[in-house]
């Protein structure tokens, strides 16, 4: 039991890493990558709305949409249940932990129709985990997405002061970058069936 | 009919959300302060960060919570932001100083030389360039000409023209950022409506500055003797013009034996936002 639990976690966090392996996530992951405590903030909020999203839309699923037939609804319900549910946490975070709120607030919104957390609910939903599998599932998605983040960051920062040519600065090597960045995470795949063994 | 339940389930669903967020809005809802609305509304939004905040919503945060009480700070805005911010807090509007940016520096490649020793150095901002801008013949008051203010700039009003910063004065808001950015300090904020410009920021006696530039100033005090106001001093070789008691008459521009001394209008169109 814990031994599955584990590898679902350490899957989520480097063979399955959503950013670097299924190339979801992509828009925070070079808009919000080019300071490291940015990357952390946006990381921490990701891991904090994938995990509420999980609670709430495993539920739904299992006990709304299943029971009537509807599975086919999912999305469009997830999209609704996501977006209310990062607004609320928004409102509440704001008037009981105003300082949480303002590292995460920023980054909040951007959240709310993120195809990461998205893809995480769906995703969990398909491979047929219960609902404490789903929530380890989402934290090492989540854990997988600040790595990418905060390893990203840093490359970024050296990218910085780098002399590239000059048709390749800004985007076009940020993007190199991150390919680089993804191969490197193809070593990690098959790493997980030997990882308790 | 097989459509109606899920439609209804998708109602239901959203139903159920709009309610949760409106009852938690009525229930838990920050309310935010009017005053600082007000302010943020009366602000031009340009968040140069002229006033010391990160942003016009911190400057608006400020003076709504009380924590400063100066109207004036924001030097886009200018007078008629300052007494909408006022009117808000119900206090008496402070001044703003028109002011734009002006370099200090004529030293162009040609006068320099400092084309070569970029290339040599390959450096490639002005705040590393600084670091290292020493040795003979070169001016440690000069524009540098990497583009450290350039990049600053929020409203692109700078170029580099043949190694020296050039402002844009359509385009400058006076927001005083290149001049924080300049690590030699040669870009100046002066006040709106200024004709007489000193463009040499050397201090060094004339015949050194005149080693590293033959645009620079050599200190010979023609002009403090020839200003009838005497609103020129000379400092350490260089002359200071006190605006105050200049009155653009233009005799020091032509008895400026180097022609260091400029005489145009500086008037800074965005500066009236």
């Amino acid at each position: 039991m814990l031994k599955s639990l584990i590898l679902i976690l350490m899957g989520g966090v480097l063979v399955n890493n959503y950013v670097l392996n299924q190339f979801l996530g992509i828009c925070p992951f070079l808009g919000v990558s080019k300071k490291v405590n940015q990357a952390s903030g946006m990381g921490m909020a990701v891991i904090f709305v994938m995990l509420f999203a999980t609670a709430a839309t495993w539920p739904i699923h299992n006990l709304i949409l299943v029971p009537l037939g509807l599975g086919y609804l999912q999305t469009i319900v997830f999209i609704l249940v996501i977006a209310t549910l990062v607004q609320f946490v928004e409102i509440v975070l704001k008037r009981f932990i105003p300082s949480l709120h303002a590292s995460l607030g920023i980054y909040l919104p951007l959240i709310t129709t993120n195809c990461a957390v998205l893809g995480v609910t769906i995703n969990n939903i398909s491979a047929g985990y219960n609902f404490l599998e789903s929530m380890v599932s989402s934290l090492g998605v989540g854990l997988g997405f600040l790595l990418a983040m905060l390893l990203f960051a840093g490359v970024r920062s050296k990218l910085d002061d780098s002399n590239a040519p000059k048709c390749f600065r800004g985007l076009p090597v940020t993007l190199i970058a991150a390919s680089i960045v993804a191969m490197a995470f193809y070593g990690f795949a098959g790493i997980v069936e030997n990882l308790l063994a | 009919m097989e459509i109606i339940i899920p439609i209804l389930i998708c109602l239901g669903i959203a139903a159920v959300c709009a309610i949760i967020l409106t009852v938690s809005n009525i229930l838990f809802g920050v309310q935010e302060d009017e005053k600082f609305l007000a302010i943020r509304d009366a602000l031009p939004g340009a968040n140069c960060g002229a006033c010391g905040y990160s942003g016009c919503d911190g400057y608006a945060r400020a003076l709504s919570e009380g924590k400063i009480s100066e109207t004036n700070l924001c030097v886009p805005g200018g007078d008629t932001t300052s007494q909408a911010i006022a009117s808000v807090l119900g206090v008496e509007a402070g001044k703003t100083v028109k002011v734009f940016a002006y370099v200090g520096c004529h030293g162009t490649c040609e006068a320099t030389k400092k084309d070569e020793k970029h290339l040599r150095d390959g450096f490639k901002t002005c705040r590393e360039a600084a670091e290292h801008w020493e040795g003979e013949n070169v001016c440690s008051y000069a524009c540098i000409g990497l583009g450290d203010c350039a990049a600053a700039c929020p409203n692109n009003a700078i170029i580099i023209n043949d190694g020296v910063a050039k402002i844009i004065s359509s385009l400058c808001t006076g927001c005083g950022l290149c001049a924080k950015n300049c690590p030699h300090s040669t870009i100046k904020m002066v006040e709106d409506g200024t004709i007489i410009a000193i463009g040499c920021s050397n201090h060094d006696k004339g015949a050194l500055t005149r080693k590293m530039c033959t645009n620079g100033c050599i200190g010979c005090t023609k002009c403090a003797r020839t200003c009838p106001n005497s609103a020129i001093t000379m400092d350490n070789n260089l002359p200071i013009l006190d605006h105050s008691k200049c009155t653009s008459c233009g005799l020091c521009v032509d008895a400026c034996p180097v022609h260091v001394i400029h005489k145009d209008v500086f008037v800074c169109d965005k500066c009236f936002l």
